[in-house]
């Protein structure tokens, strides 16, 4: 039995050491935004934050978090940088398909958090690990541009 | 807008988000579809008109929504279309994805189907329609009950108002009055466009605060109680069986509860998915591979080439194209080769079933669902309306959905067990089992007159006829694929002479399919390709050799003329750069597409930026439609410069995006959309971006001195 802490909430779950982080959010604690789209790392769907770092939980053994805080898309509520940018997002209506874009704007989130005021190329830096197949790419980017002048 | 009214389903599946566990109820159908039938009972509300509104007494709007939605923005575009005539605003409806029903049947695919890019020009008029009807018994039940001229009435955000009395009454108030009405008969009066106030002008999209949320419900995040979840190996040669399976290992694993088979694939099944993959990786298969495990890239592209000699069926002729080539004062020719190509959607293939003796239940994002459930029905043995297949948002379509082969294996996996079966394939699986966009080889001969101009095309085809699968009904009686007509027939030039012909072949070990931009984007990088290569001839500038063959086509001379001005065509280059331009009429739509690239040390190419000029007839949302010119393109760069599917011994090579390079968002140019007003009936627009891009990128590449480059991809091999 390991203890997690997702969402400032505490969960005992019951699973493989070697169990991606991904599927014990998906598939045993219910929580069904955070996305499948590689299961390698290549993607970005996956992305959530690890001691508010952005990691693709698809490839992190969930034995390997330990007590450190984990915050999934669900997690955002209440979080005023996050809220920005959900906000830009919906303000230039960047989703298509919105498969992708909860892991887009967990990266995100994790960029201005750690660098408010990011540049072009750090932006593509941050998030040129995230694949979006309909390619809103310009308005992820303007987006993120949006919130950072917010903040 | 600020607030989306999110729909049952989709705050049902929203109230998950911090809940713990695999609880929901189970998302059961509120409605029986009932086939061949105009009106869809709603038990939400007693006036449902026609199959595309339903109106409680509760006030709540509901609009059904006859095509999925994957990301083109159509939940949000048909919505106005209803809203506009309807008379509400965007914020006080509901949307609810249409079951599968005759009543959904679109004259342009013939079946309830979502792609194309016809899902606008099917309903521009039908769902204002739709609205006008509901808002006309909406008007008559006020009338009525206030014993007034209808005509002295008028609507406004949901309500009937009659000035002169200064009565109201909500919609819901009259929904059960004017559900007793009968419907009118005959032609409908629909707004003046003039008097649009929604159509026209760009709105926010319905299904955004859901998805930025991560609440929106794909088919890969339904839960049903006592569900299990499964992961497929199929035979990874396509037309193998299975020959035999030892399952001793994957059943040790903890969580697997279950090793299903069917004839060519093992499903193992678990707790959840990390048990059932790491049970399927524990198996061992021995596969019967049969007669396709000798297939390589190379037999594919071989039949092609061979076929550009020796026998074709006529498909086009206008004039004498031979004899005014054998005439003409300059002869050019060139062979094009298209890859097989997959669709990668970021969703993988999955599909959720529970099977029981009277009735199927499927939770999947289709953008077949009538296909899909007639499919269950069948393996089942139900009737069709026993089969109950709840459609949901999609992960990307671009064509994959227009498949069901997935379906039908998730219910033979399904009727196997007691419980429902969420299937879900891993991305290897998606990748190397997915029905391809057909390779194809093109041979084009062009004749110039002493003055440079056009006057004779030949061309010839070879490649699949996906229609002869899909719909072998709509095959041409000639034998061929009127997809292949697109772009390369109906041009945006006056052409005097043509020839073209179509050697159909079959590519061998492989399933083939549609894929975003169909014949588009198929077509449109020959012929523009070959445009240039005309120019170039000519001692023409392409723009200019483009302006002198549409003197006739003034919709097509005009987006050219915009696209050159605002890419400030002509203007100069610093050395290693270059600019090309596409010009294309498909999906009834007009566009003028100038990439502009830098060849970069060791080969590669970067694109700077993309200016685009569109004509799509009347503007529904207009920002959806730069999104999708955006994203179009984006899909349609990825594949024109890196995506190519190769087999070796039968399978696929391409397992995961490590091998299948999409673009990313350091690589994305800038794009720059400009549209055209216009009041002609709407075009198409989702996958005309990613129709424009290979030529558009290959004509840049060669202007930018990196080589004519007559084989996609385009950072590939070229000989």
């Amino acid at each position: 039995m390991l203890t997690l802490q997702v969402n400032g909430a505490s969960h005992q779950v019951d699973v493989p050491d070697d169990m991606p982080l991904l599927w014990v959010l998906r598939d045993v604690l219910g929580m069904m935004g955070t996305k499948f789209g590689c299961g390698i790392g290549e993607c970005g769907a996956c992305t959530v934050h690890v001691d508010g770092k952005a990691v693709r939980s698809c490839s992190l053994p969930v034995s390997l978090v330990g007590p450190r805080p984990v915050t999934t898309i669900e997690g955002l509520e209440g979080d005023t940088l996050a809220g920005g940018v959900q906000q830009a997002w919906l303000d230039i209506d960047v989703v298509q398909c919105g498969y992708c874009q909860t892991g887009q704007i967990m990266a995100a989130v994790a960029l201005l958090k750690a660098n408010p005021h990011p540049t072009d190329d750090d932006i593509d830096q941050a998030m040129s690990g995230n694949i979006c197949r309909c390619g809103t790419y310009r308005r992820i980017r303007a987006a993120i541009r949006n919130a950072a002048g917010a903040v | 807008m600020d607030q989306v009214m999110l729909s049952r389903r989709q705050a049902l599946g929203g109230a998950l988000g911090g809940a713990g566990g695999l609880l929901l109820a189970a998302m059961l159908p509120r409605r029986a579809a009932r086939a061949a039938t105009r009106i869809v009972e709603d038990p939400a509300g007693p006036f449902a008109p026609n199959a595309f509104v339903s109106i409680a007494t509760d006030d709540t709007i509901t609009l059904i929504m006859p095509n999925v939605e994957m990301g083109q923005g159509i939940y949000t575009g048909e919505a106005m279309l209803i809203a506009e005539e309807l008379d509400v605003g965007l914020e006080q409806i509901q949307l609810e994805a249409a079951p599968p029903d005759a009543a959904y049947t679109t004259k342009q695919l013939g079946e309830q189907a979502t792609g194309g890019s016809t899902s606008t020009i099917a309903t521009w008029t039908s769902l204002r329609e739709a609205g006008a009807v509901a808002r006309t018994l909406l008007v008559q039940a006020a009338a009525a009950r206030w014993s007034v001229d209808p005509a002295t009435c008028r609507t406004e955000g949901g309500t009937v108002r009659h000035d002169a009395t200064g009565a109201s009454l909500t919609y819901g108030a009259l929904a059960a009055d004017a559900a007793a009405l009968p419907v009118p008969k005959g032609p409908i009066a629909l707004r003046d466009p003039s008097r649009f106030r929604l159509i026209g002008h760009s709105q926010h999209r319905l299904d955004a605060a859901a998805k930025v949320a991560g609440k929106a419900v794909f088919g890969i995040d339904i839960q049903v109680p006592g569900m299990r979840v499964g992961t497929v190996a199929a035979c990874p040669v396509m037309g193998g069986v299975l020959r035999h399976v030892d399952d001793r290992a994957a059943r040790q694993v903890p969580g697997v509860h279950d090793v299903l088979t069917i004839g060519n694939a093992v499903c193992v099944v678990g707790d959840h998915f990390w048990a059932a993959r790491k049970g399927l990786d524990a198996l061992v298969i021995t596969w019967d591979e049969g007669v396709n495990s000798a297939v390589d890239t190379q037999t594919i592209y071989g039949q092609l080439h061979d076929a550009l000699d020796g026998p074709a069926i006529v498909a086009h002729v206008k004039g004498d194209a031979k004899g005014a080539i054998g005439n003409a004062a300059t002869r050019v020719e060139a062979v094009y080769q298209q890859p097989l190509l997959a669709h990668a959607p970021m969703e993988p293939i999955n599909c959720t079933v529970l099977v029981a003796p009277d009735r199927c239940d499927i939770w999947v994002g289709s953008q077949v669902p009538a296909r899909a459930r007639d499919s269950a029905a069948e393996l089942t043995g139900l009737a069709k309306d026993q089969v109950h297949l709840h459609n949901q948002y999609i992960g990307g379509g671009f064509g994959r959905r227009l498949e069901h082969e997935y379906v039908t294996q998730a219910v033979q996996f399904a009727r196997q067990v007691k419980y429902p079966l969420k299937i879900v394939w891993t991305r290897e699986q998606d990748l190397t089992l997915d029905r391809y966009r057909p390779a194809y080889v093109d041979h084009l001969v062009g004749g110039l007159d002493r003055d440079g101009r056009l006057v004779g095309l030949s061309h010839r085809i070879v490649g699949p006829a996906v229609v002869a699968r899909w719909a072998p009904q709509a095959l041409l009686p000639n034998g061929v694929d009127d997809d292949l007509l697109a772009a390369t027939v109906e041009t945006p030039y006056d052409i005097p002479a043509m020839f073209l012909d179509y050697a159909r072949r079959e590519a061998p070990g492989v399933v083939t399919a549609w894929w975003r931009g169909v014949g588009g984007t198929r077509g449109v990088f020959v012929v523009e390709s070959f445009i240039d290569e005309l120019a170039a001839a000519a001692g023409a500038d392409p723009v200019a050799f483009r302006r002198r063959m549409t003197e006739g086509k003034p919709r097509a001379r005009a987006v050219l003329e915009l696209a050159a001005a605002k890419a400030d065509w002509g203007s100069p280059l610093p050395a290693g750069v270059g600019r090309g331009i596409a010009l294309q009429y498909v999906f009834g739509s007009y566009l003028a597409t100038i990439a502009e690239v830098e060849m970069t040390d060791m080969g590669g190419v970067r694109v700077r930026r993309v200016i685009v000029a569109v004509d799509c007839g009347h503007l529904v949302n207009p920002d959806q439609v730069v999104s999708q010119i955006e994203g179009g393109l984006i899909f349609g760069m990825s594949a024109a410069l890196f995506n190519e599917i190769t087999l070796l011994h039968g399978r696929v090579q391409q397992e995961n995006f490590n091998s299948y390079r999409i673009m990313r968002m350091n690589e994305a140019p800038a794009i720059e959309v400009h549209l055209v007003d216009s009041t002609e009936d709407p075009g198409g627009i989702g996958e005309t971006g990613t129709a424009a891009a290979a030529a558009a990128l290959a004509n840049a590449i060669a202007a930018a001195g990196g080589g004519r480059r007559r084989r996609l991809p385009l950072m590939g091999a070229q000989a």
